[in-house]
């Protein structure tokens, strides 16, 4: 195993605490810790043995809560709103400019690895539905042009 | 419109003690660990009808009292700041725009029972609100309100902040517990209810943040001058947080004994432009679907119940008719098929018939037949599920079932009336 990332790991565990019941903080710092928005098998490995709990109930909690991810994301993970208020505003046509704009389906991380797309419940913005979090930041009243300047507007900024 | 909770976050800035006290902030815990015994708070909270604001609108002070009466040492104190109930979005507001007002309900919640420590539990998808609980507590600590000997009295009372990450059912209050000890969130048998047997085993007092935040309210102003507000039934105001084809969009603050009309047409200011009224959801995804005529439905304890209605989280959802009604129903489905947490069988296969007998039915090759066995499972899991989520899952399609059976019915005949749903072999594209 790297042993940076297994240190990396522990000294996540040492900030947050060592006890079981803080397992779910722990793999949630973890996960903000990476550059892929997601857990690797050698880090969840290491906080089974960091906190003391098997790598089974580990696993159970990372696959349980759905914004952790075992798998490899983007470096923006957009997370689409499928709720029935978003709905009412005509969600489906957001989830299909998306889709269309990235040319990758909702599960999949575009090629660069720059984006990745994900169905969310709601995220509380239903007041601008339809609305997306992309990482940390949410994005209200959308239509398809707001969509496509959203995306290259990041893209500018990652360049 | 009534403001004694909006008050507070429209016009202090959320992390000045001192515009907080302006407003009255502080008031009632300083009368309530200066000038009043445990038990007189319970009385007051008590005598005020306060009833939860979670969704479950159990009576806020025999909840109190039940885990006042238990004598262990350690009794916890939760604030439940989950909120995942589509279409809500009203304790953001309190979170965000004034987090005191929570925290001094939850240390005079402390104060009354026996609380040792507080945890706030709350969603990871609201970072920000996450990032300013977090502030606030520090601000509190160093002021002299949390911590050591509160007010310089004996009481001493902390507050951890904990995250929910990606789980509607973590909202239910021993899933929360769960979530709290480490474990994925699965809701517990109950009894035993968390005030005599909560978090790891502790006596526990789970309440919703506008539960607080009404807490300090009721204190200053006295049981008595709260119940002024709103109906017999229903002391105060409610948060709604309105979605969907109206006007104003967002979070209100009204006295109970409004009519669901007068918040569409007159708070909200009616439907957006060349829409048509379809249908209001009341109380998030969970909630019954009420068509047009009966919009003079109040929002009153009393009144909801004699309709079969549940206020639920307050949430507002109104759809007009350019919304596919099944198409509706069908994202509210796979809501509940993707955050039922699997424990028990009625809500777990439940959920998962229900989305394929709704699939049939938005392709148009459903039949009569497939709609009586959507009618069976949605009342076997109403009767059957184990916990709240799985038992209000079927709300909206029961109810839809029952004031807009037609819509269904033309959509088994193959002919959609919004055109959303492409049907009899045709590609569909509401998905
Ligand atoms: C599936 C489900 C989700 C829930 N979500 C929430 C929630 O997000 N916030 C909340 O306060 N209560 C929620 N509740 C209700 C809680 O179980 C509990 O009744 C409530 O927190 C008690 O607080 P109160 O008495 O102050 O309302 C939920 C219940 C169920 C069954
Ligand atoms: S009703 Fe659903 S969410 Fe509740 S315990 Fe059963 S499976 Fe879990
Ligand atoms: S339903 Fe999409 S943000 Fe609430």
């Amino acid at each position: 195993m790297c042993i940076v990332l297994e240190d990396k790991t522990m000294e996540i565990i040492d900030n947050v605490g060592n006890t079981p019941d803080k397992l779910l903080e722990v793999l949630i710092a973890v996960q903000e810790s990476s550059e892929e928005n997601y857990i690797s098998e050698e880090q969840l490995v290491s906080v089974s043995k960091g906190l003391g709990v098997t790598l089974s109930k580990a696993y159970g909690v990372a696959t349980f809560y759905s914004m952790l991810s075992l798998k490899q994301r983007g470096k923006y993970v957009i997370q689409l709103c499928n709720s029935a208020p978003c709905y009412v505003n005509k969600a489906f046509e957001i989830i299909r400019a998306f889709e269309e704009n990235l040319g990758i389906k909702v599960g999949e991380v575009t090629d660069d690895g720059l984006f990745s797309l994900e169905f969310v419940s709601c995220i509380g913005a239903c007041h601008m539905a339809p609305a997306v979090k992309i990482n940390d930041e949410v994005f209200g009243n959308l239509d398809r042009f707001k969509v496509k300047s959203i995306l290259e507007e990041i893209i500018r900024r990652e360049r | 419109m009534a403001n004694i909770l909006s008050k507070f976050y429209v016009k202090t800035k959320p992390l000045s003690i001192k515009e907080y006290k302006e407003n009255g902030g502080f008031e009632g815990l300083e009368k309530a660990l200066h000038k009043m015994k445990p038990q007189e708070i319970l009385d007051e909270v008590i005598s005020s009808n306060l009833k939860g604001r979670g969704g479950a609108t159990f009576p806020t002070g025999l909840k109190w009292q039940f885990t006042a009466n238990e004598s262990n040492e350690t009794k916890y104190i939760i604030c439940n700041a989950d909120e995942g109930e589509p279409g809500t979005f009203k304790d953001k507001v309190l979170l965000e725009g004034c987090p005191f007002l929570l925290i001094e309900g939850m240390i005079i919640a402390a104060y009354a029972v026996g609380g040792t420590k507080g945890y706030i539990y709350i969603r990871g998808e609201y970072p920000k609100s996450k990032e300013m609980l977090r502030n606030a507590i520090g601000v509190l600590k160093d002021e002299g309100y949390l911590g050591d000997k509160i007010l310089d009295t004996d009481f001493s009372f902390d507050i951890e902040v904990r995250s929910g990450y990606g789980a509607y059912i973590c909202g239910e209050e021993t899933a929360l517990i769960e979530s709290i000890e480490g474990n994925p969130g699965r809701a517990r048998t109950k009894p035993p209810y968390p005030p005599n047997k909560g978090l790891w085993g502790k006596p526990t007092l789970v309440n919703n943040v506008e539960t607080l935040a009404n807490i300090p309210i009721i204190l200053s102003m006295g049981a008595e001058k709260f119940k002024e507000y709103g109906t017999a039934s229903s002391s105060g105001t409610k948060l709604i947080s309105v979605s969907g084809s109206v006007v104003n969009k967002g979070v209100f603050e009204v006295e109970f004994g409004v009519t669901l009309k007068d918040i569409v047409y007159e708070t909200c200011g009616g439907l957006t432009e060349n829409s048509k009224f379809k249908f209001l959801q009341l109380g998030g995804s969970a909630g019954a679907c009420l068509p047009e005529n009966l919009l003079d439905t109040k929002l009153d304890f009393d009144d909801l119940r004699s309709r079969n209605i549940s206020l639920g989280s307050g949430a507002i959802l109104v759809a007009d008719d350019t919304t596919c009604l099944l198409g509706f129903i069908k994202a509210t489905a796979e809501f509940f098929e993707h955050e039922s947490c699997g424990k028990c069988t009625p809500c777990r296969e439940g959920n998962k018939h229900v989305t394929k007998l709704l699939d049939k039915i938005v392709n148009g090759v459903a039949t009569v037949e497939d709609l009586e066995i959507l009618k069976d499972v949605a009342l076997t899991m109403k009767e059957m599920s184990l916990c709240g989520l799985g038992q209000a899952a079927p709300t909206a399609l029961l109810t839809t079932l029952n004031y807009f059976e037609g819509e269904y019915n033309e959509h088994i005949k193959g002919y959609c009336r919004t055109g959303v749903c492409f049907m009899k072999g045709g590609e569909v594209v509401n998905e």
